[in-house]
């Protein structure tokens, strides 16, 4: 049975199984050299079907550990210290190998941030779609290449007949992303997950390849999760967002309501900063910076791991254990300004 | 009255001015044995005055790292001339440069390629000193410590290793190699770009703090139009080699009468409207 744990705390819940269940998970890196890294500390996130969920946070938050823990992909220097993953009932964690590699691909697939290195230079890229439903779907050849080019069609490719024998290099940055969005969902998978997916496009392709992967998510009811570093591209993407900080999940809720009223200190500064009115041309105003730095992750402390550069730090911030909490109906926050 | 106290200002100095700057390129194609010539920019022309940041934006591709290459002389322009101080340093030979190199600094874009991975931050502050023969060894020490505090890193850190320290605090040690010399120009290629929002916000305000206590010149390339619009005086937009819009930022960005202007505003107000649906407490 799923231990539900901290996640009893949603009292009006809709009674919908979750699609992947991530429950209190740690990860350290060189857990046994003199310097291990805690990337994840205890981090609680619920995946529900068919829905759009991103996760903000900057570089060191663990969003990508997180990414990779969902396919049970990390480095073989990484340790899993406690929690479990659930997907459709399995636990994650717990599977051989052999049944992970039927996972991959076909039911949770990855849409990799830089598909310039993800793509085979040396293989048309067509046949590199084929290939993710060789290894998955029993089909014949000729059945498979009509499914290949269908997919093209999906993600926008006008003449996929004419894509498929490209090879990368003849392809733009834009359609080099359609590809891999393409191989992606290739196995219909209930899960994909985009880890900057956009992050290297520029704005106006970033808003096509957003509005792509919305599409398909609500076409085929597949969940996505949204990794990025900017609250700008999850803001009119996502349905709910998690903001990490320092391998903890620190806020998460409905997308709108965290835009709104941000409760976390770190979220609120974020919003602030994601604010970029061209009013302010020409005004040479200083940005209203967090200062300091993000913990290194190497010591891991009591208290709030955001506390010494929180503009409203207390003395309980640094002196007890934090506790998540409620304070609003579905966004909860780990913050002790909301009682602890 | 204004006019009052504009006239007790000293007259404000030109630092740099470029006219009729060209470059181009050969490209040899490996397939058919025959090179092409490509324009990177043309007939380019600017001038930044002392204390005031000139921002050149474009899409990539645009021209605006050829020129800032040719502006801190790492290329040689086809043509034009540039002025730095009211010398033209345009076709100066590396010996003639020497003298002039220290006017003129660069932070690029990926600050851990641009640090030798086997110095300590006091290393990376003092190599343009050194080079320069500025100083006995002591006095190098004590500056490079004067500049980490000036940036924001604590002097204790003076004997760690570059790549022991965070992109944002690399940034900051890139910043201050570029002080060494207490250069007149400080060319910015891409400066922010790779860097998370709150590690942005905080080069960008020691930008604007330097730029008051140095009265430091600035060349800042980027593609984000929002973050430079705020703290540069003048903007030049680049497309195809080419400046096709350029003045006071406010005006840039208000009239936007060239195509290429306008999608950068537009871009940039895509990403507001997503906010603003959202009703974001900014």
């Amino acid at each position: 049975m799923v231990n539900w744990g901290r996640y009893m705390n949603f009292p009006a819940q809709p009674a919908t199984e979750a699609l992947a269940l991530v429950h209190d998970l740690s990860v350290t890196y060189a857990p046994d050299s003199d310097q291990p890294v805690r990337a994840l500390d205890h981090a609680s996130l619920e995946i529900r079907p068919g829905e759009l969920l991103g996760i903000l946070g900057e570089s060191g938050s663990g969003k990508s550990t997180l990414a990779a823990a969902l396919l049970k992909l990390l480095p073989s220097d990484a340790r899993y210290d406690s929690g479990t993953i659930h997907f459709r009932g399995r636990d994650l964690l717990a599977l051989p190998e052999s049944a992970l590699r039927r996972i991959r691909g076909a039911e949770i697939a990855l849409i990799p941030q830089d598909p310039a290195l993800a793509l085979n230079p040396v293989i048309r890229v067509g046949d590199q779609i084929a290939e993710v439903l060789r290894a998955h779907v029993r089909m014949t050849r000729r059945d498979r290449r009509a499914r290949v080019e269908e997919l093209l069609a999906e993600v926008g490719f006008g003449h996929p007949r004419t894509i498929y024998p490209a090879y990368p290099h003849q392809l733009s940055g834009g359609q080099r992303q359609r590809v891999v969005i393409a191989q992606a969902v290739a196995c219909r998978p209930h899960l994909v997950i985009a880890d900057e997916a956009t992050s290297k496009l520029d704005a106006s392709l970033q808003a096509e390849i957003i509005a792509l992967m919305r599409q398909i998510s609500q076409r085929h009811g597949m969940a996505f999760v949204v990794i990025s570093h900017d609250p700008t591209v999850l803001a009119g993407f996502v349905d709910r967002l998690a903001v990490m900080y320092a391998g903890r999940i620190v806020e998460e809720g409905r997308t709108e309501d965290i835009f709104r009223r941000p409760l976390h200190p770190y979220t609120q500064a974020l919003v602030r900063l994601s604010a970029r009115y061209l009013s302010n041309a020409g005004t040479r105003t200083r940005f209203p910076a967090i200062d300091g730095e993000p913990p290194t992750l190497t010591t891991v402390g009591i208290g709030c791991p955001f506390a010494p550069r929180c503009p409203e730090k207390m003395q309980e911030c640094t002196d007890q254990e934090l506790e998540e909490t409620t304070p609003r109906h579905s966004q909860r926050v780990s913050c002790f300004k909301y009682g602890n | 009255m204004e006019t009052d106290a504009n006239a007790m200002k000293p007259p404000v100095q030109s630092v740099l001015r470029v006219s009729g700057l060209s470059k181009s390129y050969r490209r040899k194609s490996a397939v058919w044995r025959r090179s092409d010539v490509v324009v990177a920019v043309s007939e380019v022309e600017f001038e930044i005055f002392a204390g005031q940041m000139l921002a050149l934006v474009g899409s990539s591709g645009s021209g605006k790292s050829t020129v800032a290459r040719c502006v801190t002389r790492l290329e040689k322009p086809d043509a034009g001339k540039i002025w730095l101080e009211g010398n033209d340093i345009a076709q100066l030979n590396s010996r003639e440069l020497r003298f002039l190199r220290p006017k003129i600094q660069m932070v690029f874009q990926d600050a851990a390629t641009s640090m030798n991975p086997r110095f300590t931050a006091a290393e990376v502050i003092e190599e343009p000193l050194r080079i320069q023969n500025q100083g006995a060894k002591s006095a190098r020490r004590a500056r490079a410590k004067e500049l980490m505090h000036e940036v924001g890193l604590s002097p204790q850190w003076a004997d760690r290793y570059a790549m022991d320290f965070s992109g944002g605090q690399r940034q900051r040690l890139a910043i201050a190699r570029a002080l060494a010399l207490k250069p007149t120009l400080l060319v910015l290629d891409e400066a922010f770009s790779g860097l998370d929002l709150s590690t942005e916000a905080q080069i960008a305000n020691l930008l604007i703090d330097l730029q008051t206590t140095h009265s430091l010149a600035y060349l800042l390339i980027s593609h984000d139009l929002a973050l430079v619009a705020r703290l540069a005086d003048t903007i030049a937009v680049m497309a195809h080699g080419k400046i096709v819009e350029h003045g006071p930022a406010a005006q840039v960005i208000a009239s936007a009468s060239h195509s290429e202007t306008r999608a950068l505003v537009e871009s940039t107000r895509a990403a507001q409207v997503n906010l603003a649906a959202m009703g974001a407490a900014l």
